[in-house]
């Protein structure tokens, strides 16, 4: 019996053992052991960011160096406090703050205590860094840009936050990642791919060589340069336009569907995101939540639109068979839904194509609209061929192309009706805003630029992209050199092209002509509502045009956006010419209109619904 | 010439056993104090030189130990437990003090440990005294002559201050028990160790409800058979409580703050997290660092010499008391299996070596091996592997140090040599 006590007591303690040694060794191991080894350390070489230039070849976004301040908590000694904060350029609660979250971070590890000084801070600093023991300074790149266009489309840079690193475990704490834009969408190009080396550190956290003797270290692999399809002379000149209005501009080349320019207004100097100032001019933009200048109009507003929409209207009439161009309208300053009348504004009498076209007729589209419909039995069936035609010039739709942010737009169909208004109780008269842009459909500034290129092509599009080379080779991704054809004949698009052609000679953009250039174009006038105290409140009209020229080998399509700029030949149709004489020509010779744009301001305007009194809209003079 | 057959007789599986577990440890030693600048394994100015120079003396020593006459042993066992004695009386005079502890003799080349040579002498006298004609082991006093032989040296190492060492001793208590000690004076340890715990766990108030319980439940299953005598139960339990209030009383009064930190940190008598955390890695922190080195290791380790936690010298003592954790570090669950398992072994293959003497002063001898064999490296894998509190001594044929791989020779050989003697007892 007590022979066994011992015997047992000895296999007990083995069996006690072995299980502790594999709850240690084979359940609690961690998996990506190296990391997180206290005794190796892992120091990372990170290569530069690539640079951005723009289609020709101008430099848009380098890099520059900065400074950033670094502590080690426990090699601090004790300082003269109020002085350094003085060559920091920070007080000392702030610095105290400072020191004790590097503290809780880690006592024995680096923490940025300032981050991104200036150069000059840099060299005042530098001389008598050496007094403080336990801070060092640390060179970091930063962006630089050579261009104060352009902050939306090009984006920015920031750290890294908790839920990045948890996505993509190839961050670490501190590193930093395209936040926006190009900078986003092209991170991985830009960002090349850091390299490591692996320290042996002991337990008083010091070097004591290369861990396995180098074989685990990789190199860094430099970051990509890369090549957009902005032309920087035309970004700058609309950003300029667009001072003191709000609205979006997106410029398309319609034989590749290059985006010549996205431009959104208000803008920003993209300078401001870069360097110490950074997150209180970040603040400040971001919590901007009348004016939005950080919210991409080109990309993401959505306004109802308008009358350039007549144009797909005019070819889906024309495709269906439903009308010619010969095809007259009569309009009675206006037409007649059921017993109610809806205006238009194009002086009355006969229409056809040509003239409802470049006159913008309501009644003359009203008519094609009702008869596309009038063609099926049903008008589940008219809608369906309808939304088939209108989608197939890509709106609707998130497009595809190479940016970060986007909106779908809308293009009603028979089962956003069946949701608003009940199975089968609405009828072609409900919808028939929709004829001229107005009623329930709406498109983002880049679709409507991309459909403007669809037409120019006379039936075809790009999918738009920003993208023109990476590290020097020329992209050629299927996605962007495979044309996507619309439901609508080659033919049926000349009789619109000439209307639109007319819209410059003798329609509604008369006065925007620019010598020598042939421009087809179409202005829209938007009207909009907002709600101001719960109160549904008419606003003045959104103005809208799209153009592309020359007409017959069209280089350039375009869509401005301008918000309640009223008529769509003011202040969008003006930007519209200027940036086409300035693309096509390279310079300007409507200097009255150049001059009219560059110094008036929808200040005024956009003032109206937030001040509190009644207020007139849809002023006459300008 | 019983000198010429002994090695026919002894026994080659703990000889092996031996042998493979001094070879892991010098490994480990090597791998734990190796510097890139010396790699030759005979440098003398290097630990794991000095270790490998030992090994060698170690193993002469065996060799001789197997060759002397075996009545050497039992006859010479008071003369070398008094010897040992006076060697660690002397150490008030004459010890070197090293890391805090005088329990070395400075002999130039080496530092001689006389506590771990007195773990033989007293296994030896032990077990002299348990197996004279004249002893009875029923007899209160002659129990009380057996403790003191084990509690000289525990008195003596004890201001060295060495308490690990002197803990060993306690196992020899072990041998008594084999030897007809009364099993509930264990149970009285085992208890007063259970209520101990259980006090700081979870505090005097449960301790008595639970007691109470116990005896209630003892009492009704009993009561059907034969009337139980009340009295020594509530002497029991009054007794128990009185522990209980007593533990609270030494752990609050008498401890200092780095002992009761230990324990709240082995029993997580800490609730807060954070403080826990700040405790394991401060007083914890060797086992802390051990623990995490351990784990480190994963299955199989990271290989020899490759140990990033031992090459940075993340765990301080890792070559002596902590040297389990380069085994843990480089060779994984597979290297600390394969000790455990070969110490398992050569305990259990001892326990059957002992008990096949016919002579009582070798099976005695040879339970006191076991026991100071066992308790070694049960409190040090323990310790190293954080299921024990941190108690300094050394494993077994692994820890850098000369005296004790002497010692732990001695005492092994010497039991070898009994062993391989046992058929010519009757001599």
């Amino acid at each position: 019996m007590k022979k066994f006590l011992l015997s047992s007591i000895i296999v007990i303690i083995g069996i006690t053992f072995i299980g502790r040694l594999s709850y240690l060794q084979i359940f609690r191991t961690a998996p990506n052991q190296i990391l997180e080894d206290s005794a190796v350390q892992a120091i990372y070489d990170y290569p530069e960011r690539g640079y951005i230039y723009d289609r020709n070849g101008d430099l848009l976004v380098a890099n520059q160096p900065a400074y950033d301040v670094m502590v080690i908590p426990r090699e601090v000694k004790p300082l003269d406090t109020l002085e350094f904060c003085s060559l920091l350029g920070i007080d000392k609660p702030k610095f105290l703050e400072r020191m004790q979250k590097a503290r809780i971070y880690s006592p024995r590890l680096p923490s940025v205590l300032v981050p991104q000084l200036s150069k000059e801070d840099y060299a005042r600093l530098q001389e008598k860094m050496r007094k403080y023991e336990g801070f060092y300074i640390q060179k970091r790149s930063l962006r630089y840009y050579d261009t104060h266009s352009g902050a939306n489309v090009l984006g920015y840079i920031s750290e890294v936050n908790e839920t990045d690193i948890k996505r993509n475990p190839y961050y670490k704490q501190g590193e930093l990642t395209g936040r926006t834009g190009i900078e986003k969408q092209y991170e991985e190009v830009l960002r090349g791919v850091k390299g490591v080396k692996f320290i042996q550190k002991d337990r008083f956290n010091r070097d004591i060589g290369p861990y396995k003797d180098g074989a685990l270290d990789t190199l860094p692999e430099q970051g990509k340069e890369i090549r957009v399809t902005l032309d920087k002379q035309l970004q700058e000149y609309g950003e300029q336009l667009m001072v003191g209005k709000r609205g979006g501009i997106v410029a398309i080349e319609p034989a590749s569907g290059e985006i010549l320019a996205l431009i959104s207004g208000p803008t920003y100097d993209p300078a401001l995101l870069v360097g110490r100032e950074r997150s209180a001019n970040y603040s400040k933009l971001h919590y901007d939540t009348i004016s939005k200048p950080t919210w991409d109009r080109a990309l993401l507003a959505q306004p109802s639109p308008g009358s350039p929409f007549k144009t797909l209207n005019a070819l889906i009439a024309l495709q269906e068979g439903v009308m010619r161009p010969e095809t007259t309208v009569q309009c009675y300053n206006g037409f007649f839904v059921g017993n109610k009348k809806r205006g238009c504004h194009c002086g009355g009498g006969l229409r056809n194509m040509n003239t409802g076209i470049f006159k913008s007729c309501n009644a003359y589209f009203a008519q094609a609209f009702r008869k596309i419909y009038e063609k099926y039995p049903t008008t589940d069936e008219g809608m369906d061929v309808w939304e088939k035609h209108i989608k197939s010039f890509g709106l609707g739709d998130y497009l595809g192309y190479d940016l970060p942010t986007g909106r779908k737009g809308r293009v009603p169909d028979k089962a956003y009706y069946d949701r608003v208004y009940g199975d089968n109780r609405w009828a072609p008269s409900f919808i028939i805003s929709n004829a001229i842009g107005q009623g329930e459909v709406s498109a983002t500034p880049i679709q409507l630029a991309n459909m403007t290129a669809a037409i120019a092509n006379r039936g075809y599009y790009f999918t738009p992209h920003i993208i023109k080379e990476i590290g020097g080779e020329p992209v050629s991704d299927p996605t962007f050199t495979t044309p996507h054809y619309t439901t609508i004949d080659k033919a049926n698009f000349e009789p619109v092209v000439q209307g639109m052609a007319d819209v410059y000679t003798q329609g509604t953009a008369k006065w925007l002509q620019v010598p020598g250039i042939e421009i087809a174009g179409k202005t829209g006038t938007v009207e909009n509502y907002t709600k101001i105290d719960g109160v549904r409140t008419q606003l003045t009209d959104h103005s809208l045009f799209i153009a592309f020229a020359p007409v017959d080998n069209p280089k350039i399509a375009l869509a401005v956006y301008i918000e309640h700029g009223y008529y769509g030949a003011r202040y969008a149709g003006h930007i519209a010419s200027l940036l086409i004489e300035k693309y096509l020509k390279g310079e300007i010779t409507r200097t009255d209109l150049e001059k009219r744009m560059l110094e008036k301001t929808l200040e005024a305007e956009y003032a109206k619904p937030y001040s509190g009194e009644e207020f007139k809209i849809n002023e006459y003079v300008w | 010439m019983s000198g010429k057959s002994v090695f026919k007789r002894v026994d080659w599986l703990t000889i092996f056993l031996f042998l493979i577990l001094v070879s892991i440890g010098w490994v480990n030693v090597y791998s734990t104090t190796f510097s890139e600048e010396s790699s030759f394994v005979f440098d003398l100015s290097q630990r794991y030189g000095k270790q490998l120079f030992f090994v060698g003396v170690s193993l002469i020593s065996a060799f001789i130990l197997l060759n002397l006459e075996a009545q050497f042993y039992e006859r010479f066992s008071s003369v070398m437990y008094l010897i040992s004695m006076v060697l660690l009386l002397g150490l008030f005079v004459f010890g070197k003090n090293i890391a805090g502890a005088t329990s070395w003799y400075d002999l130039g080349f080496f530092n001689l440990q006389p506590s771990e040579l007195a773990k033989f002498t007293t296994a030896l006298a032990l077990a002299k005294y348990l197996s004279d004609i004249q002893t009875d082991i029923k007899r209160v006093k002659d129990q009380l002559y057996a403790l003191l032989i084990i509690f000289i040296p525990v008195l003596l190492i004890i201001p060295q201050p060495d308490p690990g060492s002197a803990l060993v001793f306690m196992a020899l208590v072990f041998v008594l028990f084999r030897e007809g000690l009364p099993l509930y004076y264990l149970t009285i340890a085992l208890l007063a160790v259970i209520i101990f715990i259980t006090t700081l766990m979870f505090g005097t108030i449960w301790v008595a409800i639970s007691l109470a319980l116990l005896i209630a439940v003892f009492l009704l299953v009993k009561k059907s058979k034969f009337k139980v005598p009340l009295f020594p139960l509530i002497l029991f339990f009054v007794l128990s409580l009185v522990f209980s209030l007593s533990v609270n009383f030494v752990f609050e009064n008498v401890f200092e703050q780095r002992h009761r930190d230990r324990f709240s940190l082995w029993l997580r008598l800490e609730k807060d997290p954070e403080k826990l955390e700040e405790i394991r890695k401060t007083i914890g922190y060797n086992t802390y660092q051990s623990e995490k080195a351990i784990e480190s290791g994963g299955g199989f380790g990271k290989g020899f010499l490759e140990g990033t936690r031992t090459k940075g010298d993340f765990v301080p003592e890792q070559d002596t008391d902590y040297i389990f954790t380069t085994v843990g570090e480089e060779w994984g669950f597979m290297g600390t299996a394969t000790v455990v398992l070969l110490f398992t072994a050569m305990l259990l293959r001892l326990v059957y070596l002992a008990e096949r003497q016919k002579s009582d002063f070798s099976r005695m001898y040879g339970y006191g091996v076991i026991s100071i064999l066992l308790i070694h490296y049960f409190i040090n894998v323990g310790m190293v592997t954080g299921i024990l509190p941190t108690i300094g001594i050394p494993l077994p044929f692994f820890s850098y140090g000369g005296s004790s791989l002497l010692g732990f020779t001695a005492l092994l050989f010497i039991f070898l040599k009994l062993d391989a003697n046992r058929l010519n007892e009757w001599l």
